[in-house]
């Protein structure tokens, strides 16, 4: 085999790997609980592939071959390691192998289950999106480690630690009951939102870390939306992140300067992304069940439309802030509503909104701070504004927005 | 009379759990367990699952607060236990939720061993 086919296998093992990853650690830990467990024979199941794809070439079904090689790692597992200690779902499964003849090519998706479990209000939610990230993605400890700051030996042994509680704690692979189910997938939503806004965050970074998880999340968020097609606050999540998204080129000049929203290059915005973020909107519009995510996602079709008007309509954004803080009163909310205000009344106004902040809340939030200097700027208190700068420089994260607010400041 | 026996094991105790061979810690369990059901004294008892595998459930201002992990305030003590037997951790915190201690207290909500009672008796 040359090399060029070899490379043409990697490739197909990798796409492979990025598509059914979730599936079949969902579809087989839905079985065992066994979170780890299943990711560990995956990953026997996707190195046999490396070495027999290439001498054998790629099965039909790619996916079933992965799911019975991943299966028989899982049994040997339990057999060489720890029969006494498998617990009793696991061992279950395994009586069910042998009496199985037939290799399953078509396998429940159960990914949904894996996304609530990840979610669980009994599992710790600074570890949701971690986990999901590794269990529905396949990203490793020490990736996910670096987009949340932490090492990656601590995020290691923090992801071990809520795949036992899944496995021993009694949480039940199951999409929760009707009365539960709002709450629950607002859980999720959040968690992938979360997975964004690290990315988005991160987009500074110079290994692209950030770029990548923006976009895992974006697919995390497609995978829910085939999952639960009708549900409004799926495609408002969807919409919103791919509106963000489509303005990625535009958020920094060629010289990797910070570009406010209000000033970007609209020619630089993905177009097709735009017009995918609305149709998700309209589809969630038509349900008539408003929330968090499709309010946010409004806010920012309202920036788009300066693409088609060269206006942006601050009275309408307004609007839906004031919508949005009914349902979600956030500092971020509250903060961006304000900032509506300043420009759709005047800055006198928009202050005040900002004044009505709690003081703790708002004294280690960045854009609180950033929008506050403006608005002093432009009512002409200017020994009040720069105090403001310099809490906003100093709470910035982003090289490029420092550099941005240490010019305004002048 | 009849006495609760609050059983508090150490990391090493908890980890030689899962260990394949009969060690001298499940040894002494079997053993003790024996004598205990032997003396007729025995009215009944499980191991829980580690620590981290637990769940407390609080109610303060009226709302459900579910947090992962033991229990971890020093003013509150333990001051009783139930064995409930329920399909799923979902509905173990709908039953601490309306335990009359959550409000001003906490329920530790953590799975029996079943896998380690099995070892203990053979």
């Amino acid at each position: 085999m040359n090399g060029a086919d070899q490379q043409d296998i990697h490739r197909t093992i990798e796409r492979v790997a990025r598509e059914s990853y979730g599936r079949l650690v969902a579809y087989l830990s839905s079985q065992t609980r066994d979170v780890a467990g299943a990711e560990d024979a995956l990953s026997e199941a996707l190195i046999s592939a490396l070495t027999v794809w290439p001498r054998n070439g790629v099965p039909n079904n790619p996916e079933a071959w992965l799911l019975t090689t991943a299966r028989h790692a899982l049994i040997d597992f339990v057999r060489h390691q720890q029969v006494v200690a498998a617990s009793e779902p696991t061992l279950m499964l395994l009586k069910e192998q042998f009496t199985e003849t037939a290799m399953a090519i078509q396998f429940p998706d159960e990914r949904l289950k894996l996304l609530f479990v990840c979610a669980h209000p009994a599992i710790d939610p600074s570890m949701h999106t971690p986990l999901m990230l590794q269990t529905v993605l396949g990203l490793d400890a020490a990736r996910i480690a670096g987009a949340f700051l932490i090492s990656p030996k601590t995020m290691g042994q923090r992801l071990v630690r809520a795949k036992i509680k899944i496995r021993d704690g009694g949480i039940r692979f199951q999409i929760p009951q009707e009365q539960d189910l709002p709450q629950r997938l607002d859980a999720v939503l959040e968690a992938i939102y979360a997975a964004f806004g690290i990315g988005w965050d991160d987009m500074a970074g110079v290994d692209h870390r950030g770029r990548d998880l923006a976009e895992e999340a974006i697919w995390l968020a497609r995978v829910l939306l085939h999952l639960r097609p009708d549900d409004a606050e799926v495609h408002g999540l969807l919409a919103l992140m791919l509106h963000c998204e489509a303005r990625r080129a535009a958020r920094r000049s060629p010289q990797g300067q910070y570009v406010p929203l209000s000033e970007q290059d609209t020619k630089q915005w993905s177009q097709p992304m735009i017009e995918e973020a609305e149709r998700h909107l309209a589809d969630a519009a038509s349900q008539g069940r408003p929330g968090r995510f499709q309010l946010e996602a409004a806010i920012q079709s309202v920036h788009a439309e300066r693409a088609r008007t060269g206006q942006i309509d601050w009275a309408a954004i307004a609007l839906f802030y004031e919508s949005l803080l009914r349902i979600s009163p956030t500092i971020g909310a509250q903060t961006g509503y304000a900032a509506a205000i300043a420009e759709a009344k005047s800055p006198e106004a928009g202050l005040a909104i900002l004044d009505a902040i709690d003081a703790d809340l708002a004294s280690g939030y960045q854009p609180y701070w950033a929008v506050r200097a403006h608005l002093l700027r432009l009512s002409g208190k200017m020994p009040e504004a720069l105090d403001a700068y310099g809490r906003a420089i100093g709470l910035a994260e982003d090289s490029a927005v420092r550099e941005f607010l240490l010019q305004k400041r002048g | 009379m009849q006495f609760a026996f609050l059983i508090y094991e150490s990391p090493e105790h908890f980890a030689s759990r899962k260990k394949e061979e009969v060690d001298t810690y499940l040894g002494a369990w079997r053993a003790y367990y024996k004598t205990l059901v032997n003396a007729g004294v025995y009215i009944g008892g499980n191991p829980l699952e580690a620590p981290e595998t637990g769940t407390t459930v609080r109610l303060r201002e009226g709302k459900r607060r579910v947090q992962d992990g033991p229990s971890a305030d020093s003013k509150e003590q333990l001051g009783g236990f139930m064995i409930l037997e329920l399909p799923s951790l979902d509905e173990a915190i709908d039953w601490a939720a309306r335990c009359p201690t959550v409000a001003g207290g906490a329920v530790e909500v953590r799975p029996v061993s079943s896998d380690f009672m099995r070892r203990v008796v053979e």
